[in-house]
């Protein structure tokens, strides 16, 4: 297969991939037969699937040399997103139970 | 240089710039959206600690609709792979109908989720749910709103380059521009997962 139609694959290959997360993401809580709790933890898993499948067939981000600082900047970016927001949720959800 | 490193730049011609400039001029640009990130991240924390804060007001369960978002999703998720094949129009086709081609149909595509978008905000405004409501709808108000802002402003850059690509044509510059607003576009499709996740199905869930 030419380059070109390997990288169309590519593309293809991400769309139907995250076509098919996002119909069950919806049909998980459109027809939802799980606890809340259960259901949340299945569309959180299912976006961040997703989300994976964007970075590695739309933004090409692999764990090639080529993309290796890009990764990195993006791993770095999670870890300060991770430790911003859950000690957000942390202290001021604290706080509210305090103040019930 | 590989295929699959960075969509875009035709590199078998001398005049072109170097795969290591090009890595560099895209990274400054990873930084950016990596910042924009973390604002976003920020702002779906705060919906989360005012997610319960409705001040008696209308409420996630009784405001969102499952249809409209999803059908949101399908059109941002569509054009997110038009742009793929602009991009791959850049890179291999000599000539810029393909290119400019795809990039109207990513245009309308953002076109059309925004006007989705601002119907669903019109009808939340109707209803009375707007953002000085209660701290749930200020939150969701500063939430979604600056990422359809995102998408305006990506709209507007795809006029812009559109422009560009038939008045000066593909020189390095262009190229590469068109690689950044790619990087763009892909970045603001990550953003609504995140959204549709823990803004509309979160708050359907029974």
């Amino acid at each position: 297969m030419s380059e070109r139609g390997r990288e169309i694959r590519s593309y293809v290959i991400g769309y139907a991939l995250s076509l098919a997360l996002t119909a069950t993401a919806f049909a998980v809580v459109r027809f939802q037969t799980l606890a809340a709790a259960a259901t949340f933890g299945v569309i959180l898993a299912l976006a961040f699937v997703q989300m994976i499948v964007h970075f590695r067939f739309f933004l090409h981000i692999s764990l090639r040399k080529s993309s290796r600082h890009d990764l990195q900047l993006i791993l770095f970016s999670a870890l300060i997103v991770a430790l911003m927001v859950s000690g957000t949720l942390v202290v001021l959800f604290n706080l509210r139970s305090r103040m019930m | 240089m590989t295929a699959a490193s960075h969509a875009g730049l035709n590199l078998r011609s001398p005049h072109e710039p170097t795969a290591a400039s090009t890595e560099i001029g895209l990274f400054g640009f990873w930084v950016f959206l990596m910042s924009d990130a973390v604002i976003f991240a920020l702002l779906f924390a705060t919906y989360g600690v005012m997610l319960a804060a409705t001040a008696g007001g209308p409420t996630a369960h009784g405001e969102f609709e499952i249809g409209a978002a999803a059908l949101e999703t399908l059109v941002l998720l569509t054009s997110s792979f038009t742009y793929g094949m602009a991009s791959i129009a850049l890179k291999y086709d000599r000539g810029r109908r393909g290119l400019l081609g795809w990039l109207g149909v990513t245009l309308g595509l953002g076109l059309v989720f925004l006007t989705l978008e601002a119907r669903d905000f019109i009808t939340m405004l109707r209803a009375g749910a707007g953002p000085t409501r209660s701290g749930f709808l200020s939150a969701f108000f500063a939430l979604v709103p600056l990422h359809g802002l995102h998408v305006l402003v990506g709209s507007l850059w795809i006029v812009v380059m559109m422009t560009q690509v038939m008045v000066i044509g593909l020189d390095a510059r262009v190229k590469i521009n068109l690689i950044r607003l790619g990087l763009f576009w892909h970045f603001l499709d990550i953003i609504w997962i995140a959204i549709f996740t823990l803004v509309y199905l979160h708050g359907l869930i029974r």
